[in-house]
């Protein structure tokens, strides 16, 4: 309160007179023992009073913590995977979601579904591409419908890291500047992550909000999580455990029962078994319970 | 019932519309070969001053707050095209009477347009958005509206039956207005001696023409007489010839000096965008293709690489399925520079056209000063969308455009589009085209929703592909290691394959690999791999990574 003393004489001590910005005359509400001490402020309004009202006047515009309105619960879309729907409850729309894994576990199978259901649903959808690495018959074959698939290739003449994502962001900020995509996905999975880690954490929390209150899924793919709090749903996916069966793999009866080892030529590779956590969910307002689940991938000529 | 629009002063008008600020200045313009140019018109400003038709260049350039055009066809075309444009936005019954005059019939247009002075008023205000002042006249015949036109300022409506009571006051001089512009110069002696002949029998105005008695005038004028009496009387009758709708419309500014900066070309082009859009407006048109050509003062220190595109023909493949978005030639002989601006979607915002053009002439400059610039637009009708509440979300094609053109600019033409998968066995065979992305029908989309994927696996490409070298035991694959890729080596824990496939053999481009899916111990992880042996070259190859 910027207010002036005006007066300090009193019977019992002293007296503080506040000119509030209005002009009028209050007095502050006395603290301890002076609460009850008979003649302050014997003059004019009582104090309290005076005190309550000015104090209500100037909180008026203030929402007390206990009528807060409990945040919106985004709404959530299919993964076009059962399994992790059933994981996450889905993609948040207006958040930034997380994939991250090292290779060959299962990120760009879930990037692929991702993509194929946002499309099946009618949405445009993104593919800011990193490292230049999707690769068009997996998509066509994981059902993405491919006109509604706005593909920006980064690093064109350029092997560098670090001007492959300085393009990647500077499109995204475009993009989400444009609106209307249903699904942008930043692939960042082949990027090394130390160069990955030089976003900075500005950025990822400038598209957080550039991405709120829309209907947009925002996803990165990478290979160690690197937005931080940005983040409202973080999956990790598992690498392939070392062990004696490594990708599921399809051969004939015959050769399973044999001693020796099958040849190259008898297998067939149909598919890779995923392993999923849910490290971070912000959507509720309660701890999230770590959770994991495992499913299996096909391949496109596993039939 | 018809109006007429004229423009008076037309030469100067064209200027006034190419470049609006000169509006308060005085303004000569000259024609002529130097050093003989002469003044050939002014505007009223100019007039105040003492500057006449005539006056030799040398002599208007004394007077220095005189600003000195020399004349432009290419403007003065392009503001007839516009006086067009603005009477077929009534009409589609309009008569080309001369480069600054346009009859339109009116039949019909009252239930439309509203009362005849309504749509003189409208008239009047299409004309000066398309930055052409001028008059217009309506009356119940062409003639009768044209010689109002060229006679009352403003908008002047003649009700039927007054027509020779409302024409009375104009001076004769107005019948020969139009008469010998060209090079015609029969008509032109012929119309002089006409005005001298009524100058001497003390005609001076059309009601003093209308009185004379028709036998008389005919034994001395002959039918050229009596058709200038009924011109006078307001009873003339003709029908219109009406004209046809442009194919394309274009505008077109001449500099004075060439200009090197794209800065002001954008200033230029922002004010051609300007007035082709208000000329499609006008029509209720839109624009699916823009074609930009600067004409260029010389080629010294052109990018040869410009004229390796060579010249795009006409029969190439539908816009909608090319990439880069805009193509452009170069003439060395003509010295022109094209730039086609293809849109997925008519459209019409001129300052997204400018934002478009500028964005293509930073990827493409010219490369020499620019001495004409021509901008057409093909018309098309503009697109009629029906939204709906429960449609998915869709970018707005203006913006989406914009991005898309920016997004070329940030990582290449070709990079950024949708891809199509072409119909071959060939590895990694696609090509990119521009995104325009279509809505699907509702029922579609709730069949596909309904519809139940399970995961797919998918390869990583490493582009381009890494180039290995494999230990090979026994014919077995047991090591791989990438000296570009550090992190794909280790030894083969598991393989499936090879896979043979063939192509092409017919074509200088053929190919042949085997296939192997693989796993490698990494140092830390298992990793599944496509190595690729290249039957034709030799070497192996890491083709991607399953993911």
């Amino acid at each position: 309160m910027s207010s002036a003393v005006v007066s300090t004489s009193a019977a019992q001590g002293r007296r503080f007179v506040f000119i509030s910005e209005e002009g009028g005359e209050v007095c502050p509400q006395p603290s301890g023992a002076e609460l009850f001490t008979e003649g302050l402020c014997t003059e004019g309004r009582p104090p309290q009073r005076a005190f309550s009202t000015a104090t209500d006047a100037r909180l008026a515009g203030v929402t007390p913590a206990s009528r807060l309105a409990v945040r919106p619960v985004p709404e959530m879309v299919s993964s076009g995977i059962a399994a992790m729907d059933g994981l996450t409850g889905g993609l948040p729309r207006g958040c930034l979601t997380e994939i991250c894994g090292p290779a060959s576990s299962g990120r760009t199978t879930l990037l692929l579904a991702a993509l194929a259901a946002a499309t099946r649903r009618g949405e445009c959808c993104v593919l800011v591409d990193a490292s230049d690495a999707l690769d068009p018959q997996s998509a066509a074959a994981a059902g993405i419908e491919l006109d509604r698939l706005l593909w920006v290739r980064c690093g064109e003449n350029s092997t560098r890291a670090e001007h492959r994502l300085e393009q990647l962001l500077r499109a995204t900020d475009l993009l989400l500047e444009s609106g209307g995509f249903g699904l942008i996905v930043l692939d960042l999975g082949d990027l090394p992550p130390q160069a990955a880690r030089r976003i900075p954490l500005t950025t990822w929390f400038r598209f957080r909000r550039a991405v709120e209150h829309t209907p947009t899924v925002l996803l990165a793919v990478e290979r160690q999580s690197i937005a931080g709090s940005c983040s409202s749903l973080l999956i990790k996916l598992g690498s392939i455990k070392p062990g004696p069966i490594r990708p599921r793999a399809r051969m004939s009866e015959e050769l399973m029962d044999s001693q020796f080892p099958p040849p190259s030529h008898a297998q067939v590779l149909t598919g890779l078994e995923i392993t999923a956590e849910l490290v971070r969910c912000r959507m509720d307002r309660k701890p999230v319970r770590s959770a994991e689940i495992t499913f299996a991938s096909r391949t496109a000529w596993a039939g | 019932m018809f109006a007429c629009i004229f423009v008076p002063n037309f030469p100067v008008a064209a200027v006034f519309r190419a470049e609006p600020e000169l509006r308060a200045r005085a303004v000569a313009i000259f024609e002529g070969k130097s050093p003989l140019e002469k003044v050939f018109a002014v505007n009223e400003s100019a007039g105040r001053v003492g500057i006449a038709p005539g006056m030799t260049k040398a002599q208007a350039e004394l007077c220095s707050e005189l600003t000195l055009r020399p004349r432009s066809p290419l403007q003065e075309s392009v503001a007839h095209a516009a006086l067009l444009d603005c009477a077929q936005s009534f009409s589609p019954c309009v008569e080309d009477a001369a480069a600054d005059t346009v009859l339109v019939d009116l039949e019909g247009m009252e239930s439309l347009f509203g009362m005849l002075p309504e749509i003189g008023r409208s008239l009047f205000r299409r004309a000066a958005d398309l930055g052409l002042d001028g008059n217009v006249a309506v009356a119940s015949n062409a003639d009768a509206a044209m010689l109002a036109a060229r006679g009352f300022c403003g908008v002047t409506v003649i009700p039927p039956g007054q027509e020779a009571e409302s024409l009375g006051s104009l001076p004769v001089e107005v019948l020969f207005a139009g008469r010998g512009e060209g090079k015609d110069k029969e008509q032109k002696k012929e119309s002089i001696r006409l005005l001298e002949t009524l100058e001497r029998w003390g005609v001076r105005d059309l009601r003093a023409l209308a009185a004379l008695p028709e036998v008389a005038l005919s034994e001395r004028l002959g039918q050229e007489g009596l058709h200038l009496q009924q011109l006078a009387r307001g009873k003339a009758s003709r029908t219109l010839v009406p004209v046809e709708e442009p194919a394309v419309f274009e505008e077109a500014i001449e500099l004075e000096y060439p200009i090197v900066l794209l800065e002001p070309l954008a200033f230029l082009l922002n004010r051609l965008l300007e007035q082709i859009c208000a000329r499609l407006t006008a029509r209720a048109l839109a624009t699916q293709e823009l074609r930009l050509t600067l004409e260029l003062q010389n080629l010294t220190g052109v990018d040869p690489q410009l004229d390796a595109f060579g010249i795009p023909s006409e029969s190439d493949a539908s816009p909608s399925e090319t990439l880069p978005l805009a193509q452009h030639f170069i003439s060395r002989r003509q010295s022109k520079f094209c730039r086609t601006l293809r849109l997925p979607l008519p459209m019409l915002d001129p300052k997204l056209f400018l934002k478009l053009l500028q964005l293509d002439l930073n990827a493409h400059p010219p490369g020499a000063p620019i001495r004409k610039i021509h901008l057409t637009a093909e018309p098309a009708r503009p697109r009629s969308a029906q939204g709906g509440l429960f449609l998915p979300p869709s970018p707005e094609p203006e913006k989406l455009e914009l991005t898309l053109a920016r997004i070329a600019g940030l990582v290449g033409d070709a990079r950024a589009g949708s891809l199509e998968l072409l119909d071959t066995y060939r590895a990694d065979s696609f090509r990119m085209r521009r995104f325009v992305p279509r809505v699907a029908p509702e029922t579609k989309r709730r069949e596909a929703v309904a519809e139940n994927k399970s995961a797919v696996a998918a390869l990583r490409r490493f582009r381009p592909p890494l180039r290995a070298t494999v230990t090979i035991e026994n014919g077995e694959l047991m090591r791989m290691v990438c000296s570009k890729n550090k992190e794909v080596q280790g030894s083969v824990l598991w393989k499936a394959g090879p896979w043979r496939s063939s192509g092409d053999w017919w074509e200088r481009e053929a190919w042949a690999r085997d296939e192997w899916d693989i796993a490698l111990q990494n140092a830390d992880s298992i990793a599944l791999y496509r190595l690729v042996h290249d039957l034709l070259g030799g070497s192996w190859f890491v083709e991607g990574s399953y993911d």
